[in-house]
Parts: structure tokens; C-alpha cells; sequence
């Protein structure tokens, strides 16, 4: 059977959370389950594993994506960043406070999702509305907090890192 | 339904619910080409992943090869000609939302891409992808027909061509032949006195439509001239509504009785009863959403 084509073992070399990896990966493994189990980074979470929830984003090359849907096969080359990482780094800081501030994590099983969601959003530069926060994050479930909370929390976030922008 | 919970609550259980399969990443288009022609019905091709891991997840299907194509330039990029704009079938959702040239020549599939899921499914679905999953409540599909669009397959026996309108064959079935794949797609630049129109409804922001509607009219004055109306959602494929597109020409605007149209939107479209939704009321929506998206065009028009 070795002239088939392909590998049920992929080779992967990529970066992650700004530090080279090197990996045997499973071809059927998704992202998600890779950093969970074989890395134990639990901060990506799984909810619905097919695309709907939002618990499982990660960001590719700067870009948020499902690691549900996303192959760990698929991320050689590239650069991944998870929660550990933008958390450790400092990067998410002060979204991180303020969700703290405004309670816009309570059970917490969304809210890395949530953050680097916003974070891509955040990291634009640029201004938006309520509405526009609301669309941006409508992709990712919360269950608990109903919202507000956290649409206060990156409006508060955006409108702090704009008007730095705007005094240097 | 999805979840197998007995398996999840186990910590140290590996939970990969896609069957065992193998990859690759081809180094070049030849090369795809030749992996998907040796390997038959075991190869499918994998572009953003966005419907097809979902349907892994889930047991849907059980391909024995994925072919990544998502890293081959030649299915990149975006560019114009002589008046065809030619998009890459691995232009991302994302990208037409953000592109100027779309933005400018096509903003139709600009106002579309903005409904397709949220922001981390627009990052990496394709409009290759869309097109060959061919969805019958997607957007793009609807678009390129409604566009004039050609697609160019190729494979390892040559490129083809096939219009947008003959490529949709049935529910989720184009005219795709094995080992083939979509190369790109052409739009004509759209004549100066046509307008884009869109609308969609659905439950939720992102979610798959009920029904919406592409189109792309032509009007003098307050009067439409012509228009090419292309339902998704509430019909089996993309197509043009021939029967609506003929009765809406001639119209004065704003369209205030859609006397004019209803009967023919129950000749073009198909919907069924579903639970909570019955076909009547699917109907109704598609009148009224109809309405909208002329009026809409009166807008464009007066702004
Ligand atoms: C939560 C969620 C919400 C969504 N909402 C919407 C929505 O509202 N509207 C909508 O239209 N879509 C929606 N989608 C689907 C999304 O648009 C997909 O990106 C798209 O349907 C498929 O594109 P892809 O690149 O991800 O294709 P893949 O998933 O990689 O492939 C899909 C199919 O197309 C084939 N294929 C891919 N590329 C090619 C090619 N170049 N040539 C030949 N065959 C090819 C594959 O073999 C596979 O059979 C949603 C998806 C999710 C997960
Ligand atoms: S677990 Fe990936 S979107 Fe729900
Ligand atoms: S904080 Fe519990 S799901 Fe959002």
C-alpha cells in the first residue's frame, strides 16, 4: 500500500503563538483538538465543532478562524495565535480588562472566542459603531451574558485605542 | 444529534470526528490536476474547508483523499480585461467585501458577501468553494448567475468553459466532472445603466438564507427596462426567474402593487413546507423581499 497518494501522518512546521513548532500531525485532526490535546492549550474551547458557536477561534496569520474547521494539516506555514499566547504576550490586555470592568465574562466558556474575535476587530484601528461591533461578533454564542456586556466592553476598548491613535 | 456526549465527557478520549483520510497539498494546479485524475472518486478537493470540514465533523461524507488546493497561486487573485473582471476560485468571502475592484465593478457580490456567515467564515470560504457546493439558499451561486458569469474548469484533460446558468444543474449538483476543478470565474462588467440589487432574509445575521434575492435591472427614468432576477433560498438551484424577470420589466417605480408579480413568483419558485414556515408564507417573503430590492434601486438611483 505505499504507492497511495498521501499521508494519513502530515509533517508540519508553522508558528505558534510566536514560537516555531514542529509536528507529526494526524491528517484528520482538527485544529482545535490538536492545541487541546496534543498541546494542552484548553483555552480554545469547543462548543458545536461545526462552524456555528465561535468558541473555537483562533487567529491565522492575524486572521480569525474556526479551528473546528480548520485541519491542524492546514496551518503548516503559517502563523497561529490562541488565547495563551495573546493573553502572555500582553496583546489583550485591555480587552481583557474590560471585560473584566463591564462583567462581560461569566461563565468564560465563550470568552476567548469572543476576545480574539474582538481583538481582530480591535486591531483594525479603526472606528465603529455599536451596530457594527454587534455584526462583527454576531458569529461568536454567549450564552450567559446576554451581550451588552460585552459590546460595551469593545466599544470602551475601541474608543480608548482610537483616541490614542489620535493624540500620537 | 452532533455530539457523541459519552465520548466527550471522556478527557483522555481523542475526539476526532471526521473518518481517517489521507492529504495532500499538491505543488502546483498540472499537479492537483493529476492527483485528482488518478485517484477517481477517493479525491476531493479541499479549498476553505468552510462546508466540507463541517461535514467531516459530522460523518456526512467519508472522502479516502483530501487535496488541499488552498495554497495553489494559480486559483488566487483578482484582476480586469478588456471588461472582464476575472476572480480566482480561491477569492475568499472577505475578500470580495474588501476588494475595489468588486466593490467598484461587481458591488453585487459585495452586498452578498457581507450575508455568508460571520467574519471568521468569510476569512477563509471561497467563491469556488461556494460554487461547487452549490447551496441552494447561497448566495453566490444566485450572483454569478444573475452576473452573466463563465466559469473556466479545468483539469488534466484542459480547461472548458460553462456559463453560470448552465453550470447549476440541480439541488447541490453542477455540472463539475470528475477530477475537475473550478479555475476561476469571469464576470462582464455590467453595462453603465444597470443597477445591482439584493436583500435576503433569514432567521438570524449570517445564517443560511430563507429566501433572497439577486438582481441585476436596467431602468429609464422610473421606468425598468429590464431585469435578471435570481431567487435563492425556496428553489432548487440557482436560475434565472424567467417568469417574475419578464413581468417586473416595464414597471413604473416605486413599485407600490405587487399584483403585478405574484402570480409569476408561484410559476419560478418552489418553496416547501417547512417546520414553523409554511410555503405560503415563504411566498409572501419573496414578494415583499422582491418589493424591497426595486425599491431599493430607486434609492441607489435618487442617492
Ligand atoms: C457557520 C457557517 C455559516 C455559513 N453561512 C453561509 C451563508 O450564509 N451563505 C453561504 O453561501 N455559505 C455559508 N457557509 C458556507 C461557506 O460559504 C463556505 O465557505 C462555502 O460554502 C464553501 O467554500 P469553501 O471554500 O469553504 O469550500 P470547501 O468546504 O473547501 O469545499 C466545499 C465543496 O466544494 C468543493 N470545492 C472547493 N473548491 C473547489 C474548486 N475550486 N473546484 C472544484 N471543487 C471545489 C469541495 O470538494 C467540496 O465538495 C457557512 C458556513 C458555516 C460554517
Ligand atoms: S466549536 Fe468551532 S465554531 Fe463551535
Ligand atoms: S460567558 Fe458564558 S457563554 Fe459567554
Amino acid at each position: 500500500m505505499t504507492d497511495l497518494v498521501g499521508h494519513e501522518d502530515v509533517d508540519i512546521e508553522a508558528t505558534l503563538n510566536g514560537k516555531p513548532l514542529k509536528r507529526r500531525v494526524k491528517a484528520r485532526q482538527h485544529l482545535a483538538d490538536f492545541l487541546r490535546q496534543e498541546l494542552e492549550l484548553t483555552g480554545t474551547h469547543l462548543g458545536c465543532e461545526h462552524g456555528i458557536c465561535g468558541a473555537c477561534t483562533v487567529l491565522i496569520d492575524g486572521r480569525s478562524v474556526r479551528s473546528c474547521l480548520t485541519l491542524a494539516a492546514q496551518i503548516s506555514g503559517k502563523s497561529v495565535d490562541t488565547i495563551e499566547g495573546l493573553s502572555q504576550s500582553g496583546r489583550l490586555a485591555d480587552l481583557q480588562k474590560a471585560f473584566i470592568e463591564r462583567n462581560a465574562a461569566q461563565c468564560g466558556f465563550c470568552s476567548s472566542g469572543m476576545l480574539l474575535t474582538a481583538y481582530e476587530l480591535v486591531s483594525t484601528g479603526e472606528a465603529a459603531s455599536r451596530a457594527e461591533i454587534r455584526e462583527y461578533l454576531s458569529g461568536n454564542m454567549c450564552r450567559c451574558t446576554g451581550y451588552h456586556a460585552i459590546i460595551d466592553a469593545v466599544e470602551a476598548v475601541i474608543a480608548a485605542r482610537t483616541a490614542g491613535a489620535r493624540q500620537s | 444529534m452532533l455530539f457523541d456526549s459519552t465520548l466527550s465527557l471522556k478527557h483522555n478520549v481523542q475526539i476526532m470526528k471526521a473518518r481517517n483520510f489521507r492529504y495532500i497539498r499538491p505543488d502546483s494546479l498540472q499537479h492537483a490536476y493529476r492527483i485528482l485524475e488518478e485517484n477517481g472518486g477517493d479525491a476531493v478537493p479541499i479549498a476553505g474547508g468552510q462546508s466540507l470540514l463541517a461535514g467531516l465533523n459530522m460523518r456526512l461524507s467519508a472522502p479516502k483523499l483530501l487535496v488541499d488546493i488552498g495554497g495553489l497561486k494559480e486559483l488566487a487573485g483578482q484582476s480586469q480585461r478588456d471588461g472582464t473582471i476575472r476572480l480566482g476560485a480561491l477569492t475568499r468571502h472577505g475578500e470580495l467585501l474588501q476588494s475595489d475592484l468588486v466593490r467598484k465593478q461587481l458591488p453585487l457580490l459585495a452586498q452578498a458577501a457581507a450575508h455568508i456567515g460571520h467574519v471568521a467564515i468569510r476569512n477563509r470560504g471561497t467563491l469556488g468553494g461556494s460554487l461547487a457546493y452549490a447551496d441552494p439558499a447561497a448566495e453566490l451561486p444566485a450572483c454569478s448567475v444573475a452576473l452573466r458569469a463563465t466559469l473556466v474548469l479545468g483539469s488534466a484533460a484542459g480547461e472548458r468553459e460553462v456559463k453560470a446558468e448552465d453550470f447549476f444543474k440541480g439541488l447541490f449538483e453542477t455540472d463539475l466532472r470528475p477530477g475537475e476543478l473550478i479555475v476561476a470565474v469571469k464576470f462582464p462588467a455590467p453595462q453603465a445603466n444597470t443597477t445591482a440589487g439584493f436583500a435576503e432574509l433569514a432567521r438570524r445575521r449570517g445564517d443560511f438564507a430563507l429566501v433572497g434575492l439577486a438582481a441585476m435591472v436596467s431602468a429609464r427614468r422610473d421606468r425598468i427596462e429590464g431585469a435578471r432576477l435570481v431567487y435563492f433560498g425556496c428553489v432548487d438551484r440557482a436560475k434565472v426567474a424567467a417568469s417574475v424577470s419578464v413581468a417586473v420589466s416595464g414597471l413604473a417605480m416605486p413599485v407600490l402593487d405587487t399584483a403585478a408579480f405574484e402570480r409569476e413568483i408561484r410559476q419560478d419558485l418552489t418553496p416547501d413546507d417547512t417546520p414553523g414556515l409554511r410555503a405560503e408564507t415563504k411566498l409572501h417573503m419573496a414578494t415583499v423581499l422582491t418589493r424591497r430590492v426595486l425599491n431599493s434601486l430607486v434609492m441607489q438611483a435618487a442617492s
